[in-house]
């Protein structure tokens, strides 16, 4: 996996609250047994129309914010379905980090798993970090996972929180599967216990 | 030793390792897969050179793909994409040595059916498949969650997950529903309370005399959605109806295993005087038969009530409203009841089982449907032969109704049953985002006695009326 450390860019703002997996990705583009090449079809529906044409008002079809790598957006962000092709889909975009008040669960979890980073700050924070956004590739937002900060581009900073191993898989782009085998023992003796106490599962 | 909720009792029961920092591996009991999160994890697999932990316990079948018009054996009926996802989990099965309920089995069906039907989930498990919705599993008293592909092949890989224990909520639903309101009820209902994000972080336990009224199929609806509160899993305490529903089934314990776990089965419950982080109580009584007018499951009212006007709601959601309003081309103050239906859709993990249909089929006996088109997607392949024995296939087919075969369907729409733009449509499954059903398709989601009413009237209508 991709570490991420720091980074500096452009912000698209999506105020919409609920954005949820289904316009992050709609099911049509779930066909694939890859996990690569998403990014074109990235909020398919809001961004192009039914003959494949840029929406020009969609924020990520203007200008300022074709390269954008942080997302500032509503409450509640990758509601609904389980879906890894919505951060995949992102992150193919190029979206490295998104910022919100807070995140469906599983959606928030997934994106560690891709080298995103999804980052929960208080309303008034959202609400500063979003203005700015709206000023576009002028304000560039910096967001260090070292310090958990996010600096906006007139130097206001905010602290937010991360859970300290998923900190640490991220800084240091650590693949889940191969720590967890490093702990197969205890799995060994959990799983002998467990056909002692309960061997009907 | 200080009273536990009965989901600390199912965690404290599955922890196999944990860090200083409270990481842990929880182990699982259950892995269900499907076609269409599934691929990835596997080849993930194949390119590391790893096996399947636990084939033994681990499940797979094809449902969102699958078309389920009556000549799908006929291969022109599936587009290419989903034929090679559907036969990429044939091969995976065979080649990982895992369960398998292939298209042509009789059982095949929407794993979230499939699962509890062949008696694979059971009370006190941990249960993981890479679906939102395997929250339904929850209704044994198991902890059941949906994951992304990356931990569907991590729990291939090791039998565990990388967790952090979520906060205990209740939701506790007292007293007696009135008439016409069903289990869907309740759960829109505590999502209209709540809101989309009012569960983020926990794990729900629904409790409280409603809630034990349910049948086994109702309380699958009820956690079946508690993912639609955003919460991590929703839970219902086992007790006789539960025990009575899982006897007998392929894959439940038989003899002596039985009696072992119900002697298990019987400590799930939570202590008196344990401690949630969050308590919602609403009075069965108040519930009414509901109906979405939005596009976010939060966006509830009873049948009864009139469309809401965007400046009622506050902050973020009042232009989420608006657009709501927009993309279903509804007015506010406009009457929920006045609102016409195109096509009608009984199914789905949420609503596809046989008490679904057979509270669709009493309002639908004897009477057309008003309505272009309506299917119902029997939730497995045993629900549909059910249904056929008791008499409700033929109830369907003379009003109007398509009779299908089993599979996910209209509700999310990844086969060819899909809505077209404008199309409105009452649907018995668990999410409105836009398009969910279809481009720019329009969805009101209700019980299936709202949906069957709705399919006879040609509108919205309170089921109420018409018992």
């Amino acid at each position: 996996m991709e570490k991420f450390t720091k980074i500096s860019g452009v912000a698209a703002p999506l105020p919409l609250v609920n954005i949820d997996t289904d316009m992050i990705i709609p099911k049509q583009f779930l066909k694939t047994i890859k996990r690569s090449g998403l990014g074109v079809n990235l909020f398919d529906e809001m961004r192009f129309d039914r003959q494949g044409n840029e929406i020009a008002d969609f924020v990520l079809n203007k200008p300022a914010y074709r390269q954008a790598q942080i997302l500032v957006a509503g409450d509640n962000f990758g509601c609904g379905s389980s879906r890894e092709h919505a951060p995949w889909a992102l992150a193919d975009f190029g979206i490295k980090a998104i910022i919100s008040t807070s995140f469906a669960d599983i959606f928030y979890s997934n994106c560690f798993k891709n080298g995103m980073l999804p980052i929960v700050l208080p309303q008034e924070a959202v609400d500063v970090l979003m203005k700015d956004a709206e000023k576009g590739s002028n304000a560039r937002i910096e967001v260090d996972l070292e310090s958990q900060t996010v600096t906006s581009s007139d130097g206001q900073s905010f602290k937010f929180d991360v859970d300290a191993f998923k900190k640490h898989c991220l800084l240091n782009g650590l693949d889940d599967i191969g720590l967890t085998m490093e702990k197969a023992k205890s799995i060994d003796s959990f799983e002998a216990k467990a056909a002692m106490e309960r061997p009907w599962v | 030793m200080s009273p536990k909720t009965l989901y600390d009792k199912i965690w404290d029961a599955h922890v196999a390792h944990e860090s200083e920092d409270g990481t842990c591996l929880l182990y699982i009991d259950r892995h269900l897969v499907h076609e269409v999160t599934s691929p990835q994890a596997f080849e993930g697999l194949r390119m590391a050179g790893r096996k399947v932990r636990a084939p033994e316990k681990t499940i797979a079948v094809p449902d969102h793909n699958v078309p389920t018009t009556i000549d799908r054996a006929n291969a022109s009926t599936m587009t290419e994409e989903s034929r090679i996802q559907v036969e990429a989990l044939d091969k995976n099965a065979k080649d990982f040595g895992i369960h398998y309920y292939p298209v042509s089995d009789v059982r095949q069906g929407i794993v979230h059916i499939v699962g509890p039907e062949q008696g694979w989930t059971l009370p006190g498990m941990t249960v993981v498949c890479g679906d939102s919705h395997t929250a339904t599993h929850g209704a044994f008293g198991s902890l059941a969650h949906g994951i992304g592909t990356s931990e569907v092949e991590h729990v291939l890989a090791t039998q565990t997950l990388i967790q952090k224990k979520s906060k205990n909520m209740k939701v506790e639903i007292t007293g007696k529903l009135r008439p016409g309101v069903t289990a869907k009820d309740i759960t829109l209902s505590v999502i209209g309370a709540t809101g989309t994000a009012g569960g983020t972080g926990y794990v729900i336990e629904y409790c409280g005399e409603a809630i034990r009224d349910l049948s086994m199929e109702g309380r699958m609806t009820v956690c079946n959605m508690a993912i639609e509160g955003g919460a991590r899993a929703g839970l219902i305490a086992p007790d006789e109806k539960t025990f009575e529903y899982v006897k007998g089934r392929p894959h439940a314990p038989k003899g002596a295993a039985w009696e072992a776990a119900m002697a298990y089965w019987q400590t799930l419950f939570t202590d008196e005087g344990a401690h949630f982080d969050k308590v919602i109580t609403i009075k069965g009584e108040d519930i009414a038969p509901v109906v979405t007018w939005g596009t976010s499951p939060e966006d509830v009212l009873p049948i009864t009530a009139t469309v809401p006007a965007p400046e009622s709601f506050k902050g973020g959601k009042v232009e989420a409203a608006q657009r709501s309003l927009d993309y279903m081309g509804l007015t506010a103050g406009q009457k929920l009841t006045d609102i016409e239906i195109d096509t009608v859709f009984i199914g789905s993990c949420t609503n596809g089982r046989i008490e679904d249909l057979r509270a669709a089929a009493e309002i639908l006996k004897g009477k057309k449907i008003k309505v272009k088109r309506a299917m119902v997607v029997p939730g497995s392949g045993l629900v549909r032969a059910q249904a056929e024995e008791e008499g409700l296939a033929d109830i369907f087919k003379e009003a109007g109704f398509e009779w299908r075969l089993a599979g996910c369907s209209m509700c999310l729409a990844m086969n060819p049953d899909q809505l077209s733009e404008g199309e409105r449509c009452a649907s018995t499954s668990n999410r409105n985002f836009e398009g969910r059903q279809g481009y720019k398709g329009r969805t009101h989601l209700v019980s299936p006695a709202m949906a069957a009413a709705a399919a006879i009237t040609g509108h919205l209508t309170d089921v109420r009326e018409m018992m």
